[in-house]
C-alpha cells in the first residue's frame, strides 16, 4: 500500500468583515423591496408619531415652575410642575425643614447597594455594614438620638422608603427563599409539605390582601399594649411574599443539576450541607440570574403597592404631592414620567448588573 | 486467603418489582483488580455503586474494609473516605477549578490546610500527567483530560479502593487510551481497583479477575486470560463474540 504525505494547509486569516454605516443601511434597512417598504413605514410612524411628542415634550413645552403660565397656554408639557413638587414627590411628608435627614440617609443606602454589588465587598463583614447603615438609616429618619427631633415611620415617604422597602425585603426575602427551595426537595416529608404549603399559600393571594393582613389585621391579634410599628409589619409581609415566589426561581435551577454533581459530592464524603453550599447552590444560583434579578425588579416596583396602606413611597408621594394642589393636579402626566425615570434607571442599573454577574458566575462555562 | 477488603454475602437488590442483583457472592482480596462487563442491564454499575452505597442493596451482608453497609450514616461516611470513584460521565464539578476540584475534600472534609491540599492535588495531577490545565475549569478541558482529572480527584482521598463506572464509555476512540494508560498505571501500584469496563485490552493488561454478570448475577469469574480463551458458559461465549468481532 502506498502512501502519501499528509500536507497540512498552514492558517489563513479570515477575510475582512465589511463595515461602515452606509453598508449597515444598505443590508438593513435597504436590501430588497420588502425591507424597504417596512422602513418607509416605520419612519413615517416615528414622523406621525414623534413629531407631536417632541412638540409636546419640548418645543411647546413650559419649563418654568408658574402654573398660571402653563394654564394659559393649555398647550404643550409643563415641567414646572417637578421643580415646584419635587421635594415633595421624592421625600413624600417628611418635615420639609429636616429633609437633609432622609437626603443623607438616601445616599448611604444608595452607597451601600452600590458596595454590595462589588466584588471587593464581598465578605462576611458586608453584613455587619449592612446592620450598621440600616441603623444610621433608622437613626437619621426615625430621629430620637444626638439630638435629631423624631419622626414617625408613618411620615417617612418617597425615594428613601422606596429604596429601603425594596432593598430589605430582598435581603431578607433571599435566605427565606433559598431555605423553602431546599425545603421543598428535601427527603423528610415533613419539612417537604410545610414548605410546599408555604409556597402555594401565599402565591395563591395577591400582595395587596398580604400588606392588609399586615397593617389592619395583625395588630388585632397582638397582646393589649403590644405595637410592632407599621413599617416593619409591612416590610415582613412583603419579604415573606417575595420568599414564595424567589424560592420557586431557585427551585427551577436546583432541578436543573444533575444527579450526578450529588454523586460526585457523596462519593467525596461532602454533607447534605456542604454538597449544597459548596455544589448545588453556586451553580443552581448561576444559572437563575435572570429570574432572580427578575424577581428583585418585580419587588422594588411592587413596594408601590404600600400606597394603600397609607405609607406614601415614591408613587404614593407623587400622587400626595400633586392631589393636594389644585393649580398643579392637572399635570400629572409630567410628574408620572418623572417618577417612572426614576424608576427606569434604578431597573436598568439592575438589569446591567444582573448581566455582569452571569458573565462572572459562568467563567467556568466559557471556553 | 487474606481477609477480603470486600465481600459481598448474598446481596439483593431490587429497583421497584426489577430484581436488579440476585444472590450475588463475591469477595475481593486487598490490591486486586477486578474487570467487571456484561450487557447493559446486567447489573454492574448496581454493583459496584453498592460499595460506596450510592445504591442501597436490600438484603445481604456487605462488608467493605471491616465495615458492613447499613443504615448506619456514621459508616457510611467512613466507607466513602475509603473509597474512589471514577464515573462515566465524570461528574466534575464546573464552577470550579481543577484544582479546586481536587483540594474540595480534603480541605472540608479531610480539614487539610489549603497550602498543604494543594500540594497534594498538584502531586496527584502530576500523576495523571495533567498538572499544567491546574487553574483551568473542567469544561475547557477535552473528554479524556476530564477523566483523568476525575481519577486525581478521587485519588486525592487516599483511598484503599477505586470504583471505576465505565469510565471511557464517553470517550472518543483517540482519548480512550490516554485514560486507560493512567488506569493501568494505577493497577500496577497496589490499590484495590473495581473496574466495570468493555475494554478488554485494559482487563488483559491489568486485571486479576475478570467478572461476567448477565441478569443480576455473576455468570462466570475467572484470570482474564482463561476468561477469554475459554469462557465457561455459553452466555458468556456469545457476548465476547459480540465484543470482539469488531
Amino acid at each position: 500500500m502506498t502512501s502519501s504525505a499528509f500536507t497540512p494547509i498552514a492558517p489563513r486569516p479570515a477575510p475582512p468583515a465589511p463595515s461602515g454605516l452606509g453598508l449597515w443601511l444598505q443590508v438593513n434597512l435597504w436590501q430588497d423591496p420588502t425591507t424597504r417598504v417596512t422602513t418607509l413605514v416605520l419612519v413615517a410612524l416615528l414622523l406621525w408619531i414623534g413629531v407631536p411628542l417632541a412638540d409636546w415634550a419640548v418645543w411647546s413645552a413650559h419649563w418654568q415652575a408658574n402654573a398660571e403660565v402653563c394654564h394659559a397656554s393649555g398647550a404643550g408639557a409643563c415641567w414646572g410642575v417637578i421643580t415646584e413638587k419635587f421635594r415633595i414627590i421624592v421625600f413624600g411628608r417628611y418635615p420639609f425643614d429636616a429633609q437633609w435627614r432622609p437626603l443623607l440617609a438616601t445616599a448611604l443606602l444608595l452607597a451601600l447597594l452600590v458596595a454590595s454589588c462589588m466584588r471587593i465587598f464581598w465578605r462576611p463583614s458586608l453584613a455587619l455594614l449592612w446592620l450598621v447603615v440600616l441603623a444610621l438609616f433608622a437613626v437619621l429618619m426615625g430621629g430620637g438620638w444626638w439630638g435629631l427631633a423624631p419622626v414617625e415611620t408613618d411620615l417617612w415617604g418617597g425615594l428613601p422608603l422606596t429604596l429601603l422597602l425594596s432593598s430589605v425585603s430582598i435581603v431578607l426575602a433571599f435566605p427565606l427563599a433559598l431555605l423553602l427551595a431546599l425545603g421543598r426537595r428535601s427527603n423528610l416529608p415533613a419539612i417537604r409539605s410545610l414548605c410546599t404549603v408555604y409556597v402555594e399559600l401565599v402565591r395563591g393571594v395577591p400582595l395587596i390582601s398580604v400588606l392588609f393582613m399586615a397593617s389592619f389585621m395583625f395588630p388585632l391579634f397582638m397582646p393589649e399594649g403590644m405595637n410592632i410599628d407599621k413599617l416593619v409589619r409591612v416590610l415582613a409581609g412583603i419579604s415573606l411574599f417575595a420568599a414564595a415566589y424567589m424560592a420557586e426561581v431557585i427551585r427551577g435551577g436546583l432541578q436543573a443539576i444533575p444527579q450526578g454533581q450529588l454523586e460526585g459530592a457523596a462519593t467525596l464524603g461532602l454533607s447534605y450541607w456542604q454538597t449544597q453550599r459548596l455544589i448545588v447552590l453556586p451553580q443552581a444560583l448561576a444559572m437563575v440570574v435572570p429570574g432572580l434579578m427578575n424577581n428583585f425588579i418585580a419587588i422594588f416596583k411592587d413596594t408601590s403597592l404600600v400606597t394603600i396602606v397609607s405609607l406614601y413611597e415614591l408613587t404614593g408621594a407623587m400622587g400626595l404631592a400633586l392631589n393636594s394642589d389644585a393649580d398643579w393636579r392637572p399635570y400629572k402626566i409630567e410628574a408620572y414620567l418623572f417618577i417612572a425615570l426614576i424608576y427606569f434607571v434604578f431597573c436598568f442599573a439592575m438589569s446591567r448588573y444582573s448581566q455582569w454577574v452571569e458573565l462572572q458566575v459562568n467563567r467556568g462555562r466559557q471556553r | 486467603m487474606t481477609e477480603p477488603i470486600i465481600s459481598f454475602e448474598k446481596v439483593n437488590k431490587w429497583f421497584g418489582q426489577f430484581h436488579v442483583l440476585r444472590d450475588i457472592e463475591l469477595h475481593v482480596a486487598p490490591g486486586e483488580r477486578i474487570v467487571i462487563c456484561g450487557p447493559s442491564g446486567s447489573g454492574k454499575s448496581t454493583l459496584i455503586r453498592c460499595i460506596n452505597r450510592l445504591e442501597v442493596h436490600q438484603q445481604g451482608r456487605l462488608m467493605v474494609d471491616g465495615i458492613e453497609l447499613a443504615d448506619d450514616l456514621k459508616a457510611i461516611d467512613t466507607v466513602r473516605k475509603n473509597v474512589g470513584m471514577v464515573f462515566q460521565q465524570f461528574n466534575l464539578f464546573p464552577h470550579l477549578t481543577v484544582l479546586d476540584n481536587l483540594t474540595l475534600s480534603p480541605i472540608w472534609v479531610g480539614g487539610l490546610a489549603k497550602k498543604d491540599a494543594e500540594e497534594q492535588a498538584m502531586h496527584q495531577l502530576a500523576r495523571v500527567k495533567i498538572a499544567e490545565q491546574a487553574h483551568k475549569y473542567p469544561l475547557q478541558l477535552s473528554g479524556g483530560q476530564q477523566q483523568r482529572v476525575a481519577i486525581a480527584r478521587a485519588l486525592c482521598l487516599k483511598p484503599k479502593i477505586m470504583l471505576f463506572d465505565e469510565p471511557t464509555s464517553a470517550l472518543d476512540p483517540e482519548m480512550i487510551k490516554e485514560v486507560l494508560d493512567v488506569m493501568v498505571e494505577l493497577a500496577q501500584q497496589g490499590i484495590t481497583m473495581l473496574c466495570v469496563t468493555h475494554e478488554m485490552g485494559f482487563a488483559k493488561a491489568a486485571a486479576d479477575r475478570v467478572i461476567f454478570m448477565d441478569e443480576g448475577q455473576i455468570v462466570e469469574q475467572a484470570p482474564p486470560h482463561r476468561f477469554f480463551e475459554q469462557p465457561q458458559t455459553d452466555r458468556a461465549r456469545d457476548f465476547l463474540s459480540k465484543i470482539l468481532s469488531h
